[in-house]
């Protein structure tokens, strides 16, 4: 087949068809076919991380993998991390708390690639965290107020989880 | 930049995938893991004008691990790098792994994927040369085994023929201790020099076998035979003993000035990062 084909991606939960062609990547698929324009487009070649999206629960490039080989496909995007508007993720409420973010093109790669790191280790430590992370490049702010970011953020859920 | 148009194909079976081959020629490329071979798509390096993609293949994702630890095709990176009996069996894998790109990356990219690639920088196809690995290609007359000393040709290029595609990659869970170095300005980043040793250690700590991979400092990653043979019956403590076998394994490589660092550089730290990789193997060898 060389296209245009229709797709369904499962997107936060949501299923949605689009029409592509077979070299339309992930991440362009979510932003001009989607409307979800929370994945952002660095280097398109894997090494910013800026593109990272969760696919079957997996951390994932966007700009490294085809529209097509999502089918069917559950992907998670940051556009699903927060209730409502009025009800942030934890983690996205420990990156405003701490100043993770400046100018916000990293945030959501980082906030989700937080999420998967906490649930695989809920009390990272400093060096697990800056390891975990590495593969996100930060222009603005120095990683630091990321690391206390992803610090506090894994307390608080500790205690949700522990109450 | 975006990848030029291409037809894109999701066999079911290795024998669909080869089929697709044949019929395909030159014209084609197959898609694994994809986190090598997409970024050239993307800056236009390659332009294939199909692609075979292999994710839909039943069949390739298992791994085992006895004498040998037995990787299909397709089997992640990152479930390699998790898994509790691998981490056991041969826990230099694992400490491969953290330095090849990054979790994201290890999400899709293979094993076998990445020792199809043969970037000279790579840490895998330094790992299945210094443990003596196979990998086992098979084409349309059936599977063969080619050993890894055989299997890494130049830059970019192995002894698979066109018609053919990597099914599984084994590796021997070597005795003694072994450990990677590698020198990168990002962790994650390709190596601008790295080293694979594994060292077996006698009852007085006496090195009684040596292996010694040099990677990114060359065009394929290079057994540092000279090093090895210096090794044996030399005490893994002594300074100069590690200083010599360094030197050894800087006068085997032949670098060339790249993009972020000159040549010189490179020879250098090949005796830096082998060095350490030994002396780090040999530590292990003892406390095993």
């Amino acid at each position: 087949m060389s296209g245009p084909i229709e797709v369904t991606l499962v997107v936060n939960g949501n299923p949605s068809t689009a029409q592509v062609e077979p070299r339309t990547s992930l991440a362009d698929c979510l932003r001009h076919e989607l409307r979800l324009t929370g994945t952002h487009i660095g280097c398109e070649q894997g090494a910013c991380g800026a593109c990272t999206v969760r696919v079957d629960g997996r951390l994932t490039r966007a700009c490294l993998m085809f529209a097509v080989q999502a089918e069917g496909a559950s992907i998670e995007t940051v556009e699903g991390m927060a209730e409502d508007p009025e009800h942030l993720h934890p983690i996205q409420e420990a990156f405003r708390e701490e100043h993770g973010l400046q100018c916000g093109f990293c945030t959501p790669a980082l906030l989700l690639t937080s999420q998967q790191l906490l649930e695989e280790n809920p009390d990272p430590s400093e060096e697990e965290i800056r390891d975990y992370l590495s593969g996100n490049i930060c222009r603005c702010t120095g990683y630091n107020g990321i690391v206390a970011a992803v610090q506090h953020a894994a307390r608080t859920m500790r205690e949700t989880n522990e109450r | 930049m975006r990848p030029a148009p291409f037809e894109y194909v999701a066999p079911s079976t290795v024998e669909e995938a080869l089929q697709q081959v044949e019929q395909h020629g030159d014209e084609a490329k197959l898609l694994a893991g994809g986190q090598s071979l997409v970024p050239l798509l993307n800056f236009r390096f390659a332009a294939p004008t199909v692609l075979i993609d292999l994710n839909a293949i039943e069949g390739l994702g298992s791994m085992s691990v006895g004498d040998e630890l037995v990787v299909d095709a397709m089997v992640r990176q990152r479930d390699v790098e998790t898994a509790d009996d691998v981490q056991a069996a041969l826990p230099v894998l694992g400490e491969t792994l953290g330095h090849v790109g990054h979790v994201a990356i290890r999400s899709r990219g293979t094993i076998a994927g990445s020792v199809a690639h043969a970037d000279p920088a790579a840490e895998l196809p330094a790992l299945l040369l210094a443990l003596d690995g196979t990998v086992v290609a098979t084409g349309p007359a059936g599977s063969r085994e080619i050993a890894a000393r055989d299997f890494f040709v130049s830059i970019f290029t192995t002894a698979l023929e066109p018609d053919e595609m990597i099914t599984s990659v084994r590796i021997p869970c070597a005795p003694g201790g072994a450990a990677v170095e590698e020198v990168a300005r990002r962790h994650g980043d390709f190596a601008l020099a790295g080293a694979v040793a594994q060292v077996e250690t006698d009852p007085n700590g006496t090195i009684s076998g040596a292996r010694l991979a040099l990677f990114g400092v060359d065009a394929t990653p290079v057994r540092a035979d000279a090093a090895e043979e210096l090794l044996i019956g030399e005490n893994p403590e002594d300074a100069a003993v590690l200083e010599a076998a360094g030197r050894a394994a800087a006068d085997g490589v032949s670098p060339v000035d790249d993009a972020q660092v000159p040549a010189s550089y490179k020879k250098r730290i090949t005796g830096v990062v082998a060095r350490r990789a030994v002396a780090r193997a040999a530590a292990r060898s003892k406390s095993a």
